[in-house]
Parts: structure tokens; C-alpha cells; sequence
């Protein structure tokens, strides 16, 4: 075994209250940010879902030849912010009209012509699922002369807009907020450990280590300590996740949890951590001596 | 191997300098007290020796180092070939006496399979192979100090500065540790000791160099110096 692993690990054996305090420090320091990107996750997962019902309708002026819907679909089809387009007769809109709202299904029964008029409805990409885009689509759809009236739900995009634009700017502040206080607790758990070492330290500069050797080790320990952290916050989410989840049954259904690479991230800012505070306390110190 | 040239030391400004105008030169295989009362400036010239401090002004040069000037990077290597030892021993607590030594070794990347025969050697050396597996705690003042100085000739330095090495030490530990450090430089290695053991001193018959308010006042190697 190389001399710095050897002296990372015989530093945990030796130091191990304050071994056992700093991962505690990093896993709760990254369970607090975890939790947080977990509601951030589903939250996004959510807006992402309503999003997905933005969708542009242009509504078709009877008597339009077939042909030319069929033509302007096609050109409709290839606008860049456009998934999917479909075509609803005016016989469809009715029979949906008929399933869907069912309160008014005795109305539509009765009726002896048919009020709704055929549309062209657009499923956008999932990048253009804003305001701005829907306006976009909607005037260049006022292009074309068969088509009566335009419609995107104008107000609960906007708002949706800017409940996504408001969780965005909140889920970054809290996150930078958290994953700040996170490196200063864990810079200070650091220090003590540098300190507690600090006759170590002066003996190996006396004996002429230099400081890239000297730091070794402790990047290595806080590097071993941030990944032990991070897994302990991992699995600390999972069970609070799991918890949740089990209490709010069907309601919890739609929730999820980090994936591989979410968890993996979480891991690494854990290492991150350990060997960014390691160095910046080891440096600190070796400046000072 | 050690000369001073018109240094000067003041930690802070404004107040009184720790060193001031010190010149000598200790040569090839001398050994060199340091004396004088405390806060004379004898722990602040070991400083200046082994780079923990720069002078103010002057020209300090050590092993063919220029330390005034020495880059950071460069201060492992002069310390490479010095042995530093302290009045309180400056041991691991939780490392054997071999482990104590060995550790000097390894900081410095020898090669491991050297480590052994090596540690046993100097430990031998220092009357202390009996007790290779002892810690610290273990083992009297003397025996810490012996560790501490085998710790410091690992490395096979050509000067071996010592600050107050028997400061803590009973009569006999100190006569045996000194006896040591004799037998050291007898072997070529330069050797200055900081001491206040007046008695030691003059039964030593060694050269001595004193200090006083942070002048060197008194060097037995030259008549020049003004009287004690």
C-alpha cells in the first residue's frame, strides 16, 4: 500500500470521533441538499407534465377543401417548434366534445346541427412549450387564410411560464444557499481534523516532506470522507423518500427518485467537497507554519 | 557549512530586533553551543538556519543554501540535509520509536525496502535498538531524545541543529545525550546546540558562540569579538 494511502486511512483509524463527525457533517450537509433537489426533481417533473399540455388549436373555416388541410399540414408538420399536428373533423370535435364533457352530453344530443367547427391541433416539442413559442406558431398559423381563429390557452401558459421561471430562480438560490453552507461547515469539520494533525504536519516539514506530499494524504481522506458522506445522504433521501411515499400512497404515485446518475452527482459533489475542503484547509494551514 | 553575514532579524516593526548584526561561521565537522539567556536569539538563529525564518536583512547560508532567498519549494531540500531536534522531543505519540524514524524516511519517499535496515541501524546507533517497538510514552526523557536525534541522523544530514536537546532532561540523560551528539560530530557531522547549561558548556571545551539581547557577544573561535 502507498505511503499516502496508508497514512489517509491510519488517520481515520487514529482520528476516528473526528472521522466519524465529519462524514456525519458531509452526509447531512448533502442529505439537506438532496432532499431539496429531490422536490426540485419532482417538481420539475410536474411542471414538465402540465407543460405537456400546451398545445396550439386552429380552428378550420367549414367548407375548406380537404386538400388544402392536407397540403397545409404538411408545411405545418415541419415547423421547428411542431411534434406532432392532427387533423379533428368537425364530426370528431363533437363526438369528443360528447365524451369528455359529460355534463353537457344532454345538450349535444339534441343538437340538430353541429356547432363545432373543424380544427388543426399541434403538439409542441417539448423546448417550445412556452408563451413566447405558442404565440410564435399561433401568428404564423393566422397565415393561413382557411383558418378562422387560433387558440393556446394564452393565460395559464403565461402562468405557467412564470411558475416555472419562479421555481427555477428559487430551486437555484436555495440550492446555492445550501450547497455554500455545506462547504463551510465541512471547511470547518476539515480544519479541525488539519488541526488536530497540526504536530504531524510540523514534523514532516521539519523533516523536509514538501507540501504536495504532506497535502496528500488529506486530500485523499477527505476525498474517502465526502464519498461516504454522499452515500450516506443518498441512502438517508432513499428512506425519506420511501417513507414519504408509503404515507401518501396513491398520491405518491407519480413521485420519483434520483436515478443513477442524479445519485452519482450527488457522490461526486460529496468528493468534491471533501478534497476542495481538504485542500483549502491543508493550504491554509501549510501557509501558515 | 553555516555562515552568517551581518544579519539581522526583527519579528515586528517597531519593536526591538531579535537578531541584530549577527556574523559567524562554523566549518566542516565543528561543533558550536549557542548560549545566552532566554530570548537571547538562539531559537531565532536555529530559524534562520533551518528557513522557518528570514532575515530581515543579511546573507544566511546553510549546506550551500542561501536561506534569505530560498523558494518555498526549495526550503524540503535544505531541510533534506539538516537534522533538527527540539527540547520537547516533537515525537508521534501514537507511533513506535522505528515508526517514529522510519516516518522520516518515508515523508521524504525513500524507497521502502531501504526503510528497515536503516531505521535499525541508527536506532543502534543511538543505544535505542532494545527499544524499537516502544512508544513514546514508553520510554524516559533521555530515550525520547535519543529517538528524536536518530529520527534527525536517518537521513545522514551534514549539520544537526539542536535547541535546548537537553532542556528537559535529568543530569545523566543529559550527559548521555550530549555524549551522543559528540559522537555524531566525530563522525563529520556538523553539529550546533542551543543551550543554557552554563556547567555543560565549560566542561565541554567545545567551541561556543553567545548571545545577548540578539548580539552575538562572545565566539570562542575569534579574539575579535567583544569580551563576555
Amino acid at each position: 500500500m502507498n505511503l499516502v494511502t496508508r497514512e489517509a486511512l491510519l488517520s481515520f483509524h487514529r482520528t476516528r470521533t473526528l472521522s466519524v463527525l465529519s462524514v456525519t457533517t458531509i452526509a447531512f450537509a448533502l442529505f439537506v441538499t438532496g432532499l431539496f433537489g429531490l422536490v426540485a426533481l419532482n417538481l420539475r417533473s410536474a411542471l414538465r407534465q402540465v407543460a405537456e399540455r400546451v398545445q396550439v388549436v386552429a380552428f378550420v373555416k367549414r367548407e375548406t377543401p380537404s386538400q388544402q388541410i392536407s397540403a397545409a399540414m404538411s408545411d405545418i408538420a415541419v415547423f421547428p417548434e411542431v411534434l406532432d399536428v392532427q387533423y379533428v373533423s368537425e364530426t370528431q370535435a363533437l363526438e369528443r366534445a360528447q365524451r369528455e364533457l359529460t355534463e353537457f352530453q344532454e345538450v349535444y344530443k339534441d343538437l340538430e346541427v353541429n356547432p363545432l367547427p373543424p380544427s388543426i391541433e399541434l403538439t409542441l416539442k417539448p423546448a417550445f412549450r412556452d408563451g413566447k413559442h405558442a404565440a410564435l406558431v399561433a401568428e404564423r398559423l393566422h397565415g393561413f387564410e382557411f383558418v378562422d381563429e387560433v387558440k393556446y390557452g394564452q393565460d395559464w401558459v403565461q402562468r405557467l411560464d412564470s411558475l416555472r421561471d419562479i421555481a427555477g430562480l428559487i430551486g437555484l438560490a436555495i440550492g446555492f444557499a445550501f450547497a455554500l453552507v455545506s462547504i463551510v461547515i465541512i471547511g470547518v469539520t476539515i480544519r479541525m481534523t488539519v488541526l488536530q494533525r497540526a504536530r504531524e504536519i510540523e514534523i514532516m516539514r521539519l523533516v523536509g516532506a514538501t507540501d504536495w506530499f504532506i497535502r496528500g494524504p488529506f486530500l485523499l481522506e477527505g476525498a474517502i470522507k465526502g464519498l461516504l458522506g454522499g452515500a450516506v445522504a443518498v441512502i438517508l433521501c432513499a428512506a425519506v423518500f420511501g417513507a414519504f411515499r408509503a404515507q401518501r400512497m396513491g398520491l405518491g404515485v407519480g413521485l420519483r427518485f434520483f436515478g443513477v446518475g442524479e445519485a452519482l452527482v450527488l457522490l461526486v459533489f460529496g468528493v468534491l467537497l471533501g478534497f476542495g475542503g481538504s485542500l483549502v484547509s491543508v493550504g491554509r494551514h501549510l501557509r501558515r507554519v | 557549512m553555516i555562515r552568517f553575514t551581518k544579519v539581522s532579524k526583527q519579528y515586528t516593526t517597531g519593536t526591538d530586533a531579535a537578531l541584530e548584526d549577527v556574523s559567524f561561521h562554523i566549518g566542516r565537522a565543528e561543533f558550536a553551543f549557542l548560549t545566552g539567556h532566554s530570548g537571547a536569539g538562539k531559537t531565532t538563529l536555529l530559524k534562520l538556519m533551518y528557513a522557518a525564518e528570514r532575515p530581515t536583512s543579511g546573507d544566511v547560508r546553510v549546506s550551500g543554501f542561501a536561506t534569505a532567498t530560498l523558494g518555498r519549494d526549495e526550503v524540503p531540500r535544505l531541510r533534506r540535509r539538516l537534522g533538527i531536534v527540539f527540547q520537547d522531543f516533537r515525537l508521534l505519540e501514537d507511533r513506535t520509536a522505528a515508526e517514529n524514524v522510519a516516518f522520516a524516511l518515508e515523508v521524504t519517499g525513500a524507497r521502502a525496502d531501504v526503510i528497515p535496515a536503516r531505521v535499525a541501524r541508527v536506532l543502534d546507533q543511538v543505544g535505542l535498538a532494545m527499544k524499537a517497538d516502544a512508544f513514546p510514552r514508553e520510554l524516559s526523557g533521555g530515550e525520547q531524545q535519543r529517538v528524536a536525534i536518530a529520527r534527525a541522523l536517518v537521513n545522514e544530514p551534514p549539520v544537526l541543529l539542536a535547541d535546548e536537546p537537553t532542556g528537559n532532561l535529568d543530569e545523566r540523560a543529559t550527559r548521555g545525550v550530549f555524549q551522543l551528539l559528540c559522537d555524531i560530530n566525530a563522525a563529520g557531522t556538523v553539529v550546533v546546540m542551543a543551550t543554557h547549561d552554563l556547567d555543560l558548556v565549560r566542561h565541554a571545551g567545545k567551541r561556543t558562540l553567545e548571545m545577548r539581547n540578539g548580539r552575538m557577544v562572545f565566539d570562542s573561535a575569534d579574539d575579535a569579538t567583544e569580551s563576555w
